[in-house]
């Protein structure tokens, strides 16, 4: 079958490939392009390992196909470093002891910069509720919950 | 295997590239890129249509149409839509409900289309590229269906009027146990003049509660009120086994959760 081009922009830099039909975003991301922050867990949707920002909104890497993404701003975790120095949600990770394995961390993190970025000052209901399609069989939740309203409180104390 | 997306402008030259064999609509991609994930090989090309009339949300005079395309996000932040917003918010976790969209949840099997049951208690009528037809009859026959969805359309029923309830083990959000949705309205002596209720997870697809309905009417919300219509909620229903729950557990589990729906 014929491949098809696919140009979309990855973390501020442009990208272009071809791919087969139907190739999901996060096999784009990690073989095609060498992106390895997504992470496929469960390629169903249910455990947000995959969780990648695409114009700003949160979606699901393994049920987006590549194709459809032409044109788009997708942000995932490897560019929120920023010349070495880490995102305040990484350095609250780390901080916190938010990340045991790490399977789940690059997505956990998609889904709380999303909360941040709309919602600098969130409630622990609105971090809980935000994190609710993540799955964490590690951490039990609550360092991982710490660490959002840890880099919650940095970031507003920052803009302060 | 490698899956071919056909992408048209409108729903016409969509749907009659959904009549070859092996295809299927690709709206969101929670139910077909998922199938196609699971190595679901009778799936072997996918339509689109990015028409933009399937992303529209239209509010006139107490009445809604929200296009096919309309994601679970853009219903429950959409501020004439309040009254529903509890159930699109049932829906997943942030990044489904920002790809879902209502036409897909019509398609959803149980334990999903939550937002389904909603719009069938609503009493909603759902518009093909093949004309129009009550919720009821589209879920009965959806199986054969090869109209694309293009919207569906409903009276916007009073906040105090639709109830909305999603049981799930793990909190905040989990996969449905059962859910539960009413459109109900009281006479002025507080009595239950109308009322629709519609279940989730309670057959292979939302379905009424009849026996609980004409129960209710006449009835007042109290425990001796609702005692026949409990009784009579597990009517017709063969409820689904899954890992979430057995079908014994949600039969028995159905009239208590009705219970708190109509007296919370």
């Amino acid at each position: 079958m014929a491949k098809v081009p696919v140009q979309f922009t990855l973390n501020g830099s442009e990208k272009a490939e071809f791919v087969e039909g139907g190739t999901t975003l996060l096999h784009a991301l990690r073989d095609k392009i060498g992106d390895t922050s997504p992470k496929g867990g469960c390629h169903q949707g249910t455990c947000g390992a995959c969780s990648v920002i695409i114009d700003g909104e949160l979606r699901l890497s393994c049920l987006t196909l590549a194709e459809t993404c032409g044109g788009a701003d997708i942000r995932t975790t490897s560019g929120l470093a920023e010349a070495g120095v880490l995102h305040p949600l990484q350095r609250a990770f780390l901080d916190a002891f938010a990340t045991q394995c790490g399977f789940c961390t690059p997505g956990m993190i998609m889904a709380a910069k999303v909360l941040l970025d709309h919602t600098p000052n969130p409630s622990r209901e609105d971090v809980v509720e935000a994190l609710s399609g993540n799955i964490c069989r590690c951490t039990g939740y609550e360092p991982i919950i710490q660490a959002v309203l840890t880099a919650a409180r940095a970031n507003s104390q920052n803009a302060a | 295997m490698a899956l071919a997306l056909q992408t048209f402008s409108t729903v016409g030259d969509a749907n009659a590239a959904l009549k070859a064999t092996g295809t299927r609509y690709l709206g969101g991609g929670t139910l077909v890129v998922r199938a196609a994930n699971e190595g679901d090989i009778s799936v072997s090309g996918l339509v689109r249509s990015t028409d933009p009339s399937l992303s529209a949300i239209e509010i006139d005079n107490g009445k809604a149409r929200i296009g096919a395309s309309v994601t679970m996000a853009a219903i429950a932040r959409h501020p004439e839509l309040g009254a529903i917003a509890k159930a699109a918010r049932a829906v997943g976790g942030p990044a489904i409900r920002n790809m879902a969209t209502v036409g897909g949840n019509l398609f959803a099997p149980a334990p999903y289309g939550d937002f389904a049951v909603a719009l069938l208690a609503l009493g909603a009528t759902v518009d093909t590229d093949d004309g129009e037809m009550p919720i009821e009859d589209f879920l009965a026959g959806r199986d054969g269906s090869r109209a694309i969805v293009t919207s569906v359309r409903f009276e916007l029923p009073k906040a105090e009027n639709f109830r909305f309830l999603k049981v799930s083990r793990v909190k905040p959000k989990g996969v449905s146990v059962l859910s539960i949705a009413a459109a109900l309205e009281q006479a002025g002596d507080s009595t239950v003049s109308s009322v629709r209720i519609a279940l989730g997870c309670m057959a292979d697809r939302p379905m009424r509660a009849r026996g609980a309905e004409k129960a209710l009417i006449g009835s007042t919300l109290n425990q001796d009120g609702i005692a026949a219509a409990l009784a009579a909620a597990g009517e017709g229903t063969s409820p689904i086994t899954d890992p979430i729950a057995s079908a014994w557990y949600r039969a028995e589990v159905l009239p208590v959760h009705l219970g708190r729906l109509l007296l919370g």
